[in-house]
């Protein structure tokens, strides 16, 4: 793998945006704030309605902004407050990650889950994955714009 | 190709006279040696200046988007395949275009008969039997047409018109199905290569839109790239904001492109926007098995879905 990708930066720490739907995966994290459960605090959240309210253009915008990741979740199959919300989600994220990957985003930096609103733990396990593996990555310059 | 020039134009006075439509779209001698322009025919006593040889490239189908008249359309194979995209789409009415198909061997990139001929001004090409013979006026080159293709040419699986009304010229044998090699092999670089060659590319964009205006599909009276509330993009040569550009632009494809390669031939500055479109389009076809273009009776993969669709790539799914 190149340099750039793992210069370590002094003092730097993750910034993670999660875009979780509204119905299952804020509510998961919700849970996960009650039960007390510890998980890294480089996740940002952003409540959306449900992951067919997301635009590829949020994400590719949060790595724009400087996100080092983005984690999306939102309600298991079948269990979508709009019925086939994640349904229709699901096709256009398979295609957004693997194009992505293709031009050279490391694999890691965009992930996608479900999480239900009584998986607390599992939504605090998700965090720790991801934080991980973005740590592991180091920050992301590649698609960040440079306001000179 | 001449004779499907003489059946083109044939074909042309006949619906004209007919009453059948209002207008043809074919090609025309283009002003440069190497170039053939679209045309647009509405008497009888034009058509001679409609033509057919290796330089027909332009998707043609990207002037049926809002038109309102009868409109009859000189189409090779990715002409079709965007017709009947369009079609699903409720872009063109079927009954409203009479389709003039045309099988296609494949169209021939003038930077690559340039490059083979390098020094002498091209003022004449023969195509002959697999042959292209240039010609300077004094001395006569030939090189192998299938070395001279459009790249996407090249990988087209899609030769023959899907639908037409009247096909002009004999069918050509397709080849064998697609297996995105090509994908394949770039996939296989290291991340860090990957990226170093599409920023590269896009370093060259200048953003004048157009692959946008050239693509037969991209057809939205507003476009993202237009809209300033909110700002999708930032406009100018920013290289993240050309890279979301591009990005969304293969999106927004996504499912619907056509492989016609009106986009790369469109830019002038040569990016390889077909790495990004491949790559989408081989998704497409290995993830939800399908091949835009091809079936006039298949929904659009992103507005349908199985409950079955794969999931692999979800973090612990």
């Amino acid at each position: 793998m190149d340099g750039e990708m793992n210069d370590r930066v002094p003092g730097w720490e993750p910034r993670i945006v999660a875009f979780l739907c509204n119905w299952c995966s804020y509510a998961g994290a919700d849970s996960a704030g009650v039960g007390r459960l510890q998980y890294p605090a480089a996740v940002r959240v952003i409540r959306v309605p449900c992951a067919g309210r997301i635009n590829p253009f949020f994400i590719l915008s949060a790595f724009q902004k400087g996100a080092d990741g983005v984690l999306v979740s939102g309600c298991h199959p079948g269990d979508c407050h709009y019925i086939s919300g994640n349904y229709s989600a699901r096709r256009k994220f398979a295609l957004l990650k693997g194009l992505l990957e293709h031009i050279g985003i490391e694999e890691g930096r965009l992930q996608f889950t479900w999480v239900s609103a009584s998986e607390g733990e599992r939504f605090a396990s998700v965090i720790d994955t991801v934080t991980e593996k973005v740590l592991a990555l180091g920050p992301a310059r590649r698609m960040e714009k440079r306001y000179t | 190709m001449t004779d499907c020039t003489a059946r083109i134009r044939e074909e042309t006075a006949r619906l004209l006279a007919e009453g059948r439509v209002d207008l043809v779209i074919g090609f025309e001698e283009g002003s440069l040696p190497l170039r053939a322009t679209p045309c647009f025919i509405t008497e009888p006593g034009d058509t001679g200046r409609l033509i057919w040889n290796a330089f027909c490239s332009n998707n043609l189908a990207r002037y049926l988007i809002r038109s309102d008249r009868k409109v009859g359309i000189v189409a090779k194979g990715c002409d079709t395949r965007a017709i009947v995209e369009l079609i699903k789409e409720k872009q063109v009415r079927r009954e409203d275009v009479v389709i003039i198909g045309v099988p296609c061997h494949g169209m021939v990139d003038p930077h690559e008969v340039r490059e083979r001929f390098g020094d002498i001004r091209i003022q004449t090409v023969e195509d002959t039997g697999g042959k292209l013979v240039a010609g300077d006026g004094t001395a006569l080159l030939s090189m192998n047409r299938e070395d001279a293709l459009h790249r996407s040419c090249r990988v087209c699986v899609q030769r023959n018109p899907v639908i037409s009304d009247v096909l002009v010229g004999e069918e050509v044998e397709e080849r064998t199905r697609d297996e995105f090699t090509d994908v394949a092999d770039f996939a296989s670089r290291s991340a860090g290569e990957r990226w170093e060659y599409i920023a590269g590319e896009m370093s060259r964009c200048i953003r004048c839109n157009a692959c946008r205006n050239a693509c037969p599909l991209c057809y939205c009276s507003k476009c993202f790239v237009d809209e300033t509330r909110p700002q999708w993009v930032g406009r100018g040569t920013d290289p993240s904001d050309v890279l979301s550009f591009h990005l969304m632009r293969v999106l927004h494809l996504a499912g619907r492109c056509v492989e016609c390669g009106a986009c790369v031939r469109a830019c002038p500055m040569g990016v390889d926007l077909g790495t990004l479109n491949r790559r989408m389009s081989a998704d497409v076809a290995r993830m939800f098995g399908c091949r835009p273009g091809l079936d006039p009776g298949k929904p659009a993969p992103l507005s349908t879905f199985d409950p079955d669709d794969p999931q692999d790539f979800m973090l612990e799914p």
